[in-house]
């Protein structure tokens, strides 16, 4: 037997899950959906969006930041929280400007998938409207701050998997902005191919010109909701 | 310019080793330099220490007492915490806002004063207060305030503030050479462990004829918690430390008592500072600690030099340093990190960031800082009174310590008790005493309510009177804040929500969205126009911000919101306005349309104003 091999329940499934994994990856790895947002494959976590946030033995956690133990009991699918990512998801989407009808990453964003999963039709809570900018000072990038939900996917990916520091925050609590490390994005060393850009799971970051090039029907959640990629494909439902 | 830029800049990173950890306390020292750090001195310093500019300027955006732009010679922060604004505050703010010309947030065109608030200054017993650069100003009127205002331009740039702010030295330390502050202690009340008369090295000569093990071993017996807030045991906390691995050690005191209402801590540093060092020792002999860093908040400021001075003396004496004491083997010596203005560096995790020069932002735990604290070593993160215990503790014994108090909260707590009683200062009293006897002794019989343990804590009323202070039954840090007759709990809440909004880092959604709108809701219900839902809407955005938030930040910010609705909910059920005919009472069309009819010029036809 594997001694790296560890057990424990979610919603009462029991998994295997290997010693060092987080929660999140070792309910990828047994198809178990964990919703999330600001984590990506190949990034340390961040643990910021909290929309993983799952009840560990009774506890709340976030599953992206949270390691595999032997015999956790964990809840994930539960009515208590899905409302507590609904109001999660919620507070992203007053917290910005947010107009999907307007957004070329409709159909491909990752807060509208989570949205429609959770079958969010109109936000519960007002509107903030912040003034938030938009960069496009750059040839082949640009930045639509009205839309970014601080996820710290693009700071991450591009010091950790790009070798650069194109990003980065500033300000604190409601007034944390992403920010760009020169007085403007055209200062910096970004480029379109980068997989800073790419990490955006909205439409924050955009390269130029390419914008509706995948017509609607054949955009990534079209068909299957945001998670349905991890789930095993159970017909019918 | 530019070269007066680098000779600001570089030198100053010069000092610090070029050293990009120690990136807060050049960000400080450049400020001081230049009065403010704008987007050059931000370059100047990334190209220095060969960071991003992002990561500078992530930090000077991050700390209150930072400012990116240019600011006036002097900073004049006045105090806008809830005891600061019972005792007239507003009409100081008004004051100064007259005499200066400007409004907050804006500096005189002279560039002599910049007008700002600021969260708790640690004052609340000599409120309003505000600091004037480093100076501590407490006790103001407006008449005194525009007063040395006034004074302070006819003195000129040159002169120190001091020679104008400070008429009357404090008690005690406050009339050191080195502290020369007009703060007064106001301690209350002496109790058995910290302000007893102390009998200096005691503990530490006790703690050094003992093994490391020995020493947990004793503080484990006398059943010490953490005094923070948190009331974690300890001897367990150092047991850990001392269990993981690494070539290093650290211990951290926890001098940032930011919570609003506490200022415990400060008559500590003032008074007791060598109990202070010699705990803080003791602990480093404990845990296998080289290094101690002592976090003091920016507003303390006025106390470095003279803390600086006590650990030079220490170290003069051999309590510092290589072979403390004369033991073979056991060095340890302590720096001194400042704070900048920010209430989440009390959350350990936080400080840690804070103290690696990084952003204020908590951690993900685990690892704990046990395991991985200050760069990476384990690490032992204790509060200012919980590490003064401690040399008590070796000195008189784990019995005599456990004998006061109650079973499962033992020794004395210090509280900081400000607002509507005769005798506001901090009080020495054994853990397990009721809040009715710390009212009694406070003056403040009256009560109609109690703010326990700060805006994380809980806002009680009479019912509860009769609980007590320890960890199991009404838990604080040390901040009581008591509300006479006449105060509203909504305005209570609405303003420790104006704290916390302030005061989140912003890493994490329920927290940084969540309390803006539980604001929103608060002052919706205050501005009369709640209605019965909004309760139930409060109660359950509160429970969702305490269940996802990342820290102890979030996971408590609500209470001032979910306590008074709990223990006062007839003060909200007063001001809600059931609808009718299905309509929201609470939806007010003509100030909905207000702006719009500005901007156009037009009225509206059928809900003229
Ligand atoms: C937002 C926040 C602020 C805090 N501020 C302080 C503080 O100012 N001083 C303090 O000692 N502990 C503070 N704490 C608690 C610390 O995280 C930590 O528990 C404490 O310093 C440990 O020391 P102790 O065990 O001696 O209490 C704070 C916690 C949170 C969540
Ligand atoms: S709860 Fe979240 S946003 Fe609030 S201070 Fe903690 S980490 Fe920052
Ligand atoms: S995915 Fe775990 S906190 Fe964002």
């Amino acid at each position: 037997m594997n001694t790296d091999a560890i057990t424990l329940t979610i919603d009462g499934k029991k998994i295997e899950a290997r010693r060092g994994d987080t929660i999140l990856e070792a309910a990828d790895r047994a198809g178990v959906y964990v919703p999330r947002l600001c984590w990506m494959k190949d990034l340390l976590p961040a643990g910021g969006c909290r929309v993983c946030t799952v009840r560990v033995n009774g506890r709340p956690q976030a599953a992206c930041t949270q390691p595999v133990a032997p015999g956790m009991v964990i809840e994930n699918d539960t009515e208590e929280l899905r409302e507590l990512r609904r109001d999660l998801i919620d507070m992203l989407f007053v917290e910005g400007n947010h107009f999907c009808m307007f957004c070329e990453k409709s159909g491909n964003c990752e807060l509208q998938a989570l949205a429609y999963r959770f079958g969010i039709t109109a936000p519960k809570y007002p509107y903030l409207f912040p003034q938030r900018g938009v960069d496009a000072s750059h040839p082949d990038v640009m930045i639509d701050g009205n839309r970014c939900v601080l996820c710290g996917r693009c700071v991450r990916a591009s010091r950790a998997l790009d070798g650069k520091h194109v990003f980065g925050f500033t300000g604190r609590g409601p007034g944390k902005r992403l920010a760009v490390n020169g007085p403007n994005l055209a200062a910096t060393d970004v480029a379109a191919p980068d997989r800073a850009v790419a990490a955006c799971p909205t439409g924050t970051l955009l390269v130029k010109r390419v914008g509706y090039k995948v017509p609607v029907g054949r955009r990534l959640y079209d068909h299957s909701p945001i998670g349905s990629e991890i789930e095993p494909q159970t017909p019918g439902k | 310019m530019s070269a007066s830029l680098q000779d600001a800049v570089a030198p100053v990173c010069e000092s610090f080793g070029r050293d990009r950890t120690r990136l807060l306390d050049i960000l400080l020292a450049v400020q001081q330099r230049l009065g403010g750090i704008d987007d050059r001195a931000i370059d100047a310093v990334a190209a220095e220490l060969a960071i991003p500019r992002v990561d500078v300027a992530g930090v000077v955006s991050f700390y209150s007492f930072l400012a990116p732009g240019p600011r006036g010679r002097t900073v004049i922060r006045l105090c806008n915490d809830l005891p600061d604004l019972m005792m007239g505050a507003e009409k100081v703010a008004a004051g100064l806002e007259e005499e200066l010309g400007i409004r907050f947030g804006e500096t005189t065109p002279d560039g002599r004063f910049t007008l700002e608030w600021a969260s708790c200054i640690g004052m609340s017993d000599q409120a309003p207060a505000a600091l004037f650069d480093d100076v501590v100003v407490p006790s103001l009127t407006p008449g005194t305030a525009r007063r040395l205002v006034a004074e302070l331009r006819r003195q000129g740039d040159a002169g120190d503030l001091r020679r104008v702010l400070v008429r009357e030295y404090g008690d005690g330390a406050n009339a050191h050479d080195l502290v020369r502050a007009s703060v007064k202690n106001n301690l209350r009340r002496a109790g058995e462990v910290i302000f007893a008369p102390m009998e200096a090295g005691a503990g530490l000569g006790k703690a050094l004829a003992m093994s490391p093990a020995e020493v947990i071993r004793e503080v484990k017996t006398a059943r010490l918690r953490g005094r923070g807030g948190a009331g974690f045991p300890t001897g367990m906390k150092w047991e850990f430390v001392r269990a993981a691995d690494g070539p290093q050690r650290y211990l951290i005191c926890n001098a940032d008592e930011g919570e609003p209402g506490t200022f415990k801590d400060r008559v500590i540093l003032t008074e007791r500072p060598d109990l202070l060092f010699e705990g803080m020792t003791i602990a480093g002999y404990a845990i296998g600690a080289a290094h101690g860093i002592l976090y003091l908040r920016g507003e303390y400021a006025y106390l470095r030099d003279y803390l600086e001075h006590v650990l030079a003396a220490r170290r003069e004496k051999g309590l510092l340093g290589k072979a403390v004491c004369g033991k073979a083997g056991f060095s340890f010596d302590i720096r001194i990190q400042m704070g900048a203005g920010a209430y989440v560096c009390g959350e350990e995790t936080a400080l840690i960031s804070s103290c690696e020069g990084l952003r204020g932002d908590p951690k993900n735990r685990p690892p704990f800082p046990a395991q991985r604290g200050y760069l990476g070593h384990p690490t032992s993160v204790n509060n200012v009174e919980t590490l003064c215990c401690v040399p008590r503790i070796l000195q008189m014994g784990s019995g005599w310590f456990a004998s006061m108090g109650s079973r499962r909260s033992t020794g004395t707590k210090l509280l900081s008790i400000s607002g509507d009683c005769t005798r506001r200062g901090v009080f020495e009293l054994p853990l397990g005493t009721t809040l009715r006897e710390v009212l009694a002794q406070c003056g403040g019989e009256d009560a109609v309510a109690v703010q326990v343990g700060g805006p994380s804590g809980k806002l009680v009323g009479p019912d509860a009177f009769d609980r007590e202070i320890c960890f199991d039954d009404l838990a604080t840090g040390g901040a009581l804040v008591v509300f006479g007759p006449g105060r509203d709990p909504l305005w209570v809440a609405s303003q420790y929500m104006a704290f916390f909004i302030h005061e989140s880092c912003g890493y994490c959604t329920p927290c940084r969205v969540g309390n803006v709108l539980l604001k929103e809701r608060i002052d919706r219900i205050l501005a009369g126009n709640g209605e019965p839902d909004d309760l139930d809407y409060l109660a359950r955005l509160g429970a969702s911000v305490k269940t996802a938030s990342r820290c102890g930040l979030g996971q408590t910010s609500p209470n001032p919101v979910l306590s008074t609705l709990e223990n006062f909910r007839p003060a909200y059920e007063a001001r809600l306005k059931p609808p009718v005919d299905g309509r929201q009472p609470g939806f007010d069309i003509a100030a909905k349309l207000a702006e719009s009819q500005r901007l156009t010029g037009r009225k509206s036809v059928h809900f003229d104003a």
